[in-house]
């Protein structure tokens, strides 16, 4: 056994890919070592700024010798097939045994490859290793073809076990393998060789450098507390900091510093954020006022004067900074306190989209969205108006020059604002919190003022790019759709909100029409000649597009063209982006309904991802999708309430997970089969649909003479489960519909669970194919009373297993 | 001389002398101390002794200080480290010498900066330029938390892949300085030495010179001329590179990339100055950038056709 010890030493290495890399490192390393036969107990792999380390104990010194039989040409072949038989196997006739076989004599090889040393094999993987790292991004350098993330100039490479190390013959581009590294870049520059990987841990150390990128982070946030608390301030946790900030040095130097007295009254995010952004410093806090008052920056080595010059270098900077910090801060609370006027008049002319318009047209729809949403997320009238309110002061600041500066502080900065401004609380707050929630951990918000327009942003930027037909593909979502519609659907379940999203967002989707053609993108008609000539055709040079569906010689002004699509989405239209000239037409039919359908199964599959995360599996989201009567898709009843639809899904998922429940299911299942086995007998191969079905009895029992309505006749049963059956289904469809009426899906749930027991009875007692007709008729009508009693919740049919 | 700077005897005292500190020094590890390009420029880094000696195979080792003009940074002299006009001191050695960083410490050490004192720090900053169509690998220097210096690997220029790569410094010079003169405000720093018979400071020089030009860019300078100028250098650029290669006058083979190019850079000033105005929208502004970058291409394409380019000039 020996043990194994790699570095890469090469210039700064971006902190953000040392993790990474080092992980690579000793995967890419272990599994071609094993891979070429070695074994080893155990790999850890290290990154500092200037190296990317691997320690493996427990190398096995060779691969293991591996025998082969290969079956040769059959004793008496041509000489031809014997001689490639031999050269492919690398032996001699006089290393071929022969042995019988069915059909005669048949030479066999044995091969035999021996095992190669441990050395050998290190080098080979470490070559192919280096040559193929995945870097997320690497350069070459000087006049050399390797590539590395930045130049790489050293390789030790050394075996070592108890009789000392040996170093391990590789080059790479010129790079000879050795036994030796350097220690930190100012504080000791020497090289210096290793035998070992503690030699080589602990020879580091006392050549200021510490090795292991965790044992740096501890080094400086413990530093950092203790500092901090000697002056009775506490510091501010900062995961990705404190990794970030580990990654830049080699020998980490806590050096504490205060914040200049003028600078104090910034926002406590403002100090945080300039800090972090431009300086990489930790920012303390006084626990007794919450004030920022401080600061924690990490050097990369000690010094005579302890620090003292480097501090006072980057007090000097952090001065620079803030004072910028604070310039736009002065200069925004100016314009906030003038009703931010000049935001808003500025919002005009920032793009949001080229076709979707300008920050300000999105606030005015944002607005009218928010006061259509507001009452149903809880709004009175009053806070129905603060909406409004808020939704028309939400962007302003991304016109500050602070957010200009900080962009991840918008928002936030626009609650400070709003403040200034005057406004109310339920505004301010709307500002930070209409972007929320950010991400699958951040927080949802309640106060209806901030749902509501939360709801709105979130509505219009969807509809918005579902009406442009901008939609996320495969990895593919420039502007964040998935997490817009994770967020719609998170505020609307946190907030156990009814929102019938079809509706909002059809109107949505035809307020954009009207924008659309206001802008010459839709183009509003004149005179239509004739209906073939804007659908499906370009037409050189006219911004002319809107064609009724039906009809010839219409004239469309653009007032009544507005009430036309208000009105019923009956009108296609091709598009024609202006400035273009014919040949880079777009062409383009503009369906409300299909928008607003497919943006709904959208949210759809982003509920399930959501619900599956919440451990709902996503055949029982399915199967709620798909209740009894309703169409596959689109503005089904219920389907868009995402609260109710929720409701359900959980209902049925407790009720699943108790053993009645599974084995209503296999219950439902065994009935549901035979029904639709019967219904493709009757020609209805591939639409099992229920109403069809029944259509098709209904004809049935037309020619036969009998009167029949749907719903089995208790005169011809013949045994007793089918009357229990019977009377089974009839009481739990009492409890059952009232109890969906007033959505208590939970007991409704629970009295089908109870159906159980008939069912399984009914099934073992009975034959349902029976020659006589009638009777067979009759039980098939009673499995029609199961499924439609059993999807009245949903479709079970949906779920697997 | 060189040997006793670089042990960093004495701390700088002017502006100049930190130019004059980073020339010798330069100039002792063997580069040809270059003049600045002699026209408007944003960066160091258009000077063609980087843009267009970055490419092709000859080697290559140059220093020099470009003043630079960025027009939307004037501040009136205003702002204590904003100008929109400025120096950069620009390094550029083809192919990048192994002990580069090593080099560029001791160019620090040369102007006062004592790296036992001070914490120096190389953090990843890759730079890229949409106009030259050129991007490259490395970091941005940090003593003390500042940023002194661009380090960068130049990997491609105007579309085509650096072999063998060039290794670019760029100091910029008044925020370095101001650091290393310990001086708050850009025109407080002395330029020459403080006890000259006449002593000056950067404000002597340049306040008025700040305040003009701010003017100008903001708000004076004749936007449809300018336009007009764009378009102009924008069709003589190409017109230059269409003409055949054979000049019919001498016989010879002339290629004129540098004419182009000069066209090129010339565009380029004029989009910023536009910039500035206030005239050239967001989506504008993407287009104009790609039109500047498409002639950066033309003429690096050009330029790998000539003798200094390593194309065969038969």
């Amino acid at each position: 056994m020996a043990d194994l010890l790699i570095e890469l030493f090469s210039e700064e290495i971006p902190a953000r890919m040392q993790a990474r890399a080092a992980g690579d490192l000793k995967k890419l390393m272990t599994d071609g070592l094993v891979e070429a036969g070695l074994t080893y107990a155990h790999a850890q792999a290290f990154a500092t700024p200037r190296r990317l380390a691997l320690a493996v104990q427990g190398l096995s010194e060779h691969s293991p010798t591996t025998r082969e039989e290969r079956r040769g040409p059959k004793v008496g072949a041509p000489d031809k097939a014997i001689e490639g038989f031999l050269r492919s196997t690398g032996l001699t006739r006089d290393d071929l045994e022969i042995r019988d076989d069915k059909k005669g004599q048949v030479y066999i090889a044995q091969i035999t490859t021996p095992g190669r040393a441990a050395p050998e094999i290190v080098a080979e993987v470490l070559e192919h290793t280096i040559r193929h790292f995945p870097w997320p991004k690497s350069m070459r350098w000087g006049t050399g073809s390797l590539r590395w993330v930045r130049p790489l100039h050293a390789i030790l490479c050394i075996l070592s076990d108890g009789s000392g190390a040996q170093v391990v013959p590789l080059q790479v581009d010129g790079i000879v393998a050795g036994d030796t590294t350097r220690g930190h870049r100012f504080m000791a520059p020497d090289t210096f060789s290793v035998t070992s990987f503690d030699d080589y841990a602990a020879k580091l150390k006392r050549a200021r450098v510490i090795l292991d990128p965790a044992e740096r982070a501890g080094h400086i946030w413990n530093d950092a507390r203790q500092m901090a608390f000697a002056q009775g301030l506490e510091l501010v946790e900062d995961k990705g900091l404190l990794a970030e900030v580990a990654g830049l040095v080699e020998w980490p130097v806590v050096l504490m510093g205060r914040i200049e007295d003028q600078f104090l009254a910034l926002p406590p995010e403002v100090l945080q954020t300039s800090m972090k952004e431009h300086q990489k410093f930790f920012s303390l806090r006084d626990p007794k006022t919450g004030q920022i008052t401080g600061f924690v920056t990490v050097a990369n080595r000690e010094t005579v004067d302890g620090g003292k010059t480097i501090l006072a270098g980057n007090q000097k900077v952090l001065a620079a900074r803030l004072s910028d910090a604070k310039f736009f801060w002065q200069n925004d609370l100016r314009v906030a306190a003038d009703a931010m006027r000049e935001w808003k008049d500025g919002l005009a002319s920032v793009t949001f989209h080229n076709k979707l318009g300008s920050q300000s047209d999105r606030v005015a729809r944002i607005e009218a969205l928010a006061r259509e949403i507001a009452p149903l997320v809880g709004a009175d009238a009053e806070l129905a108006e603060l909406a409004a309110q808020a939704a028309r002061v939400v962007k302003s600041d991304l016109r500050s020059e602070m957010v200009g500066e900080f962009p991840e502080l918008q928002g936030l900065m626009g609650s400070y604002y709003a403040r200034a401004a005057g406004l109310p609380e339920d505004v301010a707050r709307a500002c930070v919190e209409h972007y929320q929630p950010l991400g699958p951990s951040d927080s949802v918000p309640t106060s209806p003022v901030s749902v509501a327009v939360a709801l709105a942003d979130k509505l219009d930027t969807l509809t918005g790019f579902w009406a442009i037909d901008e939609k996320p593909t495969g990895s593919k979502d420039p502007f964040a759709l998935r997490r817009a519609a994770l967020g719609v659907i998170r505020l609307v379940l946190g907030n156990g909100a009814k929102l019938d999203l079809f509706s909002i967002c059809l109107l949505s989707v035809l307020r954009f029409r009207r924008e659309l053609a206001e802008r010459g993108r839709l183009a509003s008609s004149h005179t239509i000649k004739e209906s073939s000539y804007a659908y499906g055709r370009k037409r050189p040079g006219k911004n002319l597009a809107l064609v009724p569906f039906r009809g010839e010689g219409q004239k469309f002004d653009e007032v009544r063209f507005a009430e036309a699509i208000e009105i019923e989405g009956v009108y296609k239209t091709v598009w024609f982006p202006d400035g273009k000239t014919t040949s880079e037409l777009e062409e383009f039919r503009f369906d409300p309904h299909a928008i607003v359908s497919d943006l709904l199964s959208f949210f759809h599959d982003r509920l399930k991802v959501h619900l599956r995360d919440q451990g709902i599996r996503h055949d029982v989201i399915d199967a709620c999708l798909y209740t009894s009567g309703s169409a596959p898709s689109g503005a089904t009843p219920g389907n868009d309430d995402l609260t109710l639809l929720v409701k359900r899904a959980e209902a049925l998922n407790s009720v699943l997970s108790t053993d009645d429940g599974s084995n209503l299911i296999q219950g439902f299942k065994r009935a549901n089969k035979l029904w639709v086995d019967e219904m493709k007998k009757a020609g209805f191969n591939d639409d099992p649909s229920f109403l069809k079905a029944i259509s098709v009895l209904d004809e049935a029992e037309a020619q036969d003479g009998v009167e029949y309505s749907f719903g089995p006749d208790p005169k011809f049963f013949e045994d007793d489960t089918e009357h229990a059956l019977l009377e089974a289904l009839d009481s739990a469809d009492a409890v059952i519909t009232p109890a969906i009426a007033s959505e208590d899906f939970a007991t409704a749930m629970q009295a089908m669970a109870r159906l159980r027991a008939p069912i399984d009875a009914f099934f073992d007692a009975v034959q349902i194919n029976t020659d006589n007709q009638i009777l067979r008729r009759n039980r098939l009508n009673l499995l029609h009373r199961i499924r439609e009693t059993c999807l009245q919740v949903a479709d079970l049919t949906r779920l697997e297993g | 001389m060189a040997a006793s700077i670089e042990k960093g005897a004495k701390k700088p005292e002017s502006f100049q002398e930190i130019i004059l500190r980073l020339q010798s020094y330069w100039a002792a590890r063997g580069c040809a101390v270059l003049q600045p390009y002699d026209m408007e420029v944003g960066a160091g880094t258009f000077h063609p002794a980087t843009t267009l000696r970055a490419l092709g195979m000859r080697p290559w080792a140059a220093a020099y200080v470009q003043p630079s003009r960025r027009p939307t940074d004037g501040r009136y002299g205003e702002n204590p480290n904003r100008l929109q006009h400025y120096y950069q001191y620009q390094v550029i050695i083809k192919p990048s010498p192994p002990d580069l960083q090593a080099l560029y410490l001791g160019s620090l050490r040369a102007i006062g900066i004592d790296d036992s004192l001070h914490d120096i720090r190389f953090v990843e900053d890759d730079w890229e330029s949409p106009t030259l169509g050129a991007w490259g690998l490395g970091w941005e220097v940090w003593c003390d938390g500042m940023e002194v210096s661009q380090f960068t690997y130049f990997q491609q220029v105007g579309g085509h892949d650096c072999r063998p790569v060039s290794g670019e410094l760029t100091y910029g010079l008044e925020r370095l300085a101001m650091y290393v003169l310990g001086v708050d405000h850009v025109m407080e720093m002395p330029f020459n030495a403080p006890d000259a018979p006449i002593p000056l400071t950067y404000g002597d020089i340049f306040r008025q010179t700040e305040q003009e030009y701010s003017r100008h860019n903001f708000h004076a300078a004749t936007t449809e001329m300018l336009f007009d100028h764009f378009k102009d250098a924008e069709a003589e650029c190409r017109r230059l590179l269409d003409m055949p290669a054979d000049d019919p006058a001498t016989g010879m083979r002339i290629i004129m990339a540098h004419p182009a190019y000069d066209q090129c850079i010339k565009a380029s000033h004029i989009f910023n100055l536009l910039d500035a105005r206030g005239v050239i929208s967001v989506t504008e502004r993407q287009a104009y950038i790609g039109r500047v970058r498409a002639l950066a291409k033309l003429c690096a394409d050009a330029f790998v056709q000539t003798e200094a380019g390593g194309g065969q000039a038969a």
